[in-house]
């Protein structure tokens, strides 16, 4: 099925839309009654390129490279090889990713920020082009940073809601046609994230992907129980995770959010940082198992973030998801930011000449997942022997 | 499918005044891996289950309905044709029975249960305690039978039963309100957890009524959220997946509306709720007949069946098997044979269609008769 990079259906479709709202919405007065909401199959005329541009970013042998660090984020990256954070070096960065060869064989999708999204290359064409030409399809991160819930132990709600829907249509506009939004819960020490961290960031979720959906964009969906300090058991984890995402689907239904229009971006269940690390096939056992009791078949893709993993444990567990559930309803795929541009950063090292090779790391790795998707990944890595690669959570607003 | 590991020593939920410690895992207790392995098993390629477990005051308008009083005696012998049938294990894994059914003998004085088991039939037991009228919503009921369920889960399964079932009803006609909706996703998930630990699987069965002159897209609606609320409490209640088996109405018009649908489009609604809404871990989806006719709830089942489901998707049919068989039987002692023949050829029907491969010709049509009651209680 063909991604659509159409431009957006005209006015008249969007006022039959606005009109069935207010129909639906009469209805909902009648006290509580249980009706569906506006952005229902029938009634979103995004529907049916929601549908066909989610599965076509999660199809077999293909994943997400995740590239929308916020300015301050990047800005860090390009510090550790000497490059100071200005908006010509992060063009020249992501110029170096988007265009790299053969880069589109392995990636279906780029997630940019903001500023990237708007951003041409050095020859002045826009970014959402040269991605075009790839065949991949531009993301867009939309969610504006972590807060700290207050009375909580350092657990964050993701803002990002005010004025969302009209970001949305813009960045539609732009050519962005899927979107992205973070949230982030806590285990640590053994202690679960509390009900309040799980609410707010359910409901945060659920959501962002209706303005996403309603504005004709693929909604991420990212609920990341983050890998934290502490000798937890993979098992707590898996546990964790379960609630998390029993809360958010339970809210995308809610909420009407289309599930053949989504796609998912968890974390792959791993013990905490202090307890030995656990085989690929140990990971793959508890993240299949906790896929399987909580995403419905129609989640079209389960995007896995790389979060602290090496890139090499990133291929390695990818492939052993292939392994322990060959017959998967939806794809077991990757949506990786460190764990593509890590050896690609430090090969490049903000030096001209190096820029066909720190392409070619790119693609290597972009081809390893892509295999390791495929359940055919066989070595040797591209980037072997990495440790953890960890960041520390930060907090504030995009752009600061 | 099973991948039980060692129960995790503890988690703690966080707050800011006390540290309690809580069950950090979905049911992993003794009855774990003999859940999932029944599930399972009651889930196998061709096979679906038998709806025998009619309470005694249902049973006896079916007795009525032919003829016969309402004695113990009758339904014993009624009951006793059906787990007798030779042969019916090779369509049926699992008969849900009454409890008075549960620790009756046939007149030959083998027991009932002993019967199935000899067929490979497993024993489930129905545990509720009926639809009762919900206060404060529209007209609305609500299921009981939470008091003292543990104790009873017991005893049935010294009894023998190893699968329980428990019907809660939403009535579109009636709104539904978020209120009933909320409690029948409720009931099942506290069932569905104190089943597990009693070493029952329990079947999860919220029935969409068929009565009313909605269209599909209102049942699909209603569907999704029944079942969105349902899987939100079970996990709540830590409820293993791997354990439960589900009994859903299909999708399809209300009774009274001016359209009917055809199987292509009731499997087509039917399929898109389910992967919406259904986890894979489950292994299997029994649906209930629900005043569908025979034929219709066979042709439907074959339709969902056309291509590969991520779980087992069959049947768990009362009416649509037993209608024939009550006809035929009429009571009569020579008209035992031919009815259990009557009743291998419906459970055949659905057996195939449970692997996609029913063939409709030479069926009769009484087969075709609808069953709709307008206001059915049971």
């Amino acid at each position: 099925m063909q991604a659509s990079l159409s431009s957006r259906p005209n006015i008249a479709c969007r006022s039959q839309f606005a009109a069935g709202a207010a129909a639906t919405s009469k209805r909902s007065r009648c006290s509580s009654v249980v009706v569906a909401g506006l952005a229902t199959e029938k009634d979103n005329p995004f529907a049916e390129e929601l549908k066909a541009n989610a599965k076509h970013i999660s199809r077999r042998g293909r994943g997400i490279l995740a590239s929308d660090e916020s300015n301050a984020t990047t800005g860090k990256r390009l510090e550790t090889i000497g490059v100071d954070n200005t908006e010509d070096n992060r063009r020249d960065w992501r110029q170096l990713l988007y265009t790299a060869p053969d880069l589109g064989n392995y990636i279906s999708g780029a997630i940019m920020f903001e500023e990237t999204l708007y951003q041409k290359s050095r020859e002045g064409v826009q970014f959402v082009d040269l991605l075009k030409e790839q065949g991949i399809l531009p993301g867009i991160k939309v969610d504006t940073g972590l807060q700290v819930l207050p009375g909580t132990d350092g657990e964050t709600t993701t803002q990002g809601l005010d004025n969302l829907g009209a970001r949305c249509e813009a960045y539609y506009k732009q050519g962005a046609r899927f979107a992205k939004w973070r949230a982030v819960l806590k285990i640590s020490e053994g202690e679960g994230p509390s009900s309040q961290a799980i609410l707010e960031n359910a409901h945060g979720l659920a959501r962002y992907a209706q303005i996403a959906q309603q504005n004709g964009l693929v909604p991420i969906v990212e609920p990341e129980v983050t890998l934290g300090p502490g000798a937890y058991s993979i098992e707590e984890t898996a546990y964790w995770s379960e609630r998390v995402y029993s809360h958010v689907m339970r809210l995308l239904n809610e909420y009407d959010v289309l599930l053949e229009g989504i796609l998912l971006k968890p974390n792959m269940c791993l013990p905490g940082l202090d307890a030995p690390s656990a085989s690929p096939a140990e990971v793959a056992k508890y993240t299949v198992r906790t896929m399987m009791r909580t995403i419905p078949p129609s989640v079209p893709g389960i995007h896995f973030l790389s979060g602290g993993m090496s890139e090499e444990e990133s291929t390695l567990n990818l492939q052993a998801l292939q392994d322990a559930c060959p017959n998967s309803p939806w794809s077991l795929t990757f949506s990786y930011g460190r764990a593509l541009q890590s050896a690609t950063l430090k090969t490049w090292q903000g030096k001209e000449e190096n820029w066909g090779k720190a392409q070619a790391i790119l693609t290597a790795l972009a081809k390893a997942n892509s295999e390791a998707q495929l359940g055919q990944y066989k070595g040797p890595h591209p980037a072997p022997g990495g440790g953890r690669i960890l960041q520390a959570l930060r907090f504030g607003g995009a752009g600061k | 499918m099973s991948t039980l590991s060692a129960r995790p020593t503890s988690a703690v939920s966080r707050s800011r005044r006390t540290t309690v410690t809580v069950q950090a895992a979905a049911y992993n207790g003794s009855y774990a891996e003999e859940l999932v392995a029944t599930a399972n098993k009651i889930a196998s390629p061709g096979k679906g289950i038998l709806a025998m477990d009619e309470s005694n005051a249902t049973c006896g308008k079916r007795l009525e309905s032919i003829g016969l009083e309402n004695t113990v005696e009758n339904r014993q012998a009624y009951r006793e044709l059906l787990v007798t049938t030779p042969g019916l294990g090779q369509y049926i894994s699992g008969a849900i029975l009454f409890e008075e059914t549960l620790y009756q003998d046939t007149r030959k004085g083998t027991s009932m249960v002993a019967e199935l088991n000899k067929s490979g039939l497993v024993p489930g037991i129905k545990v509720d305690k009926g639809l009762h009228p919900f206060a404060n919503t529209n007209g609305e009921s609500w299921c009981a039978g939470l008091d003292g369920l543990a104790q009873r889960c017991a005893d049935y399964y010294k009894q023998g039963a190893r699968f329980a079932k428990w019907r809660s009803v939403v009535s579109i006609p009636a709104g539904p309100t978020s209120i009933a909706v909320r409690d029948c996703a409720y009931g099942l998930a506290r069932y569905a957890a104190i089943a597990q630990n009693a070493g029952l699987v329990p079947i999860v069965e919220p029935e969409i009524l068929l009565d009313g002159e909605h269209d599909i897209d209102r049942t699909l609606e209603v569907a999704e959220m029944t079942w969105a609320e349902t899987f939100k409490y079970l996990a709540d209640n830590n409820v293993l997946f791997e354990g439960i088996l589900l009994k859903p109405s299909m999708v399809t018009p209300g009774a009274e509306h001016p359209k009917r649908s055809t199987p292509e489009e009731v499997a087509s609604y039917t399929l898109k709720m389910l992967r919406r809404r259904v986890p894979p871990a489950v292994p299997g989806i029994m649906f209930l007949s629900g005043g569908q006719s025979e034929l219709e709830s066979t042709l439907n089942l074959n339709a969902m069946n056309q291509s590969p489901n991520p779980w087992h998707v069959s049947f768990s049919y009362a009416r649509a098997l037993q209608n024939t068989v009550l006809k035929t039987w009429k009571g009569e002692e020579a008209n035992v044979q031919i009815a259990q023949e009557s009743l291998l050829k419906r459970a055949k029907a659905n057996s195939d269609a449970q692997l996609g491969k029913y063939d409709a010709s030479g069926e009769s049509a009484d087969a075709a008769k609808g069953m709709f009651e307008k206001g059915y209680t049971y």
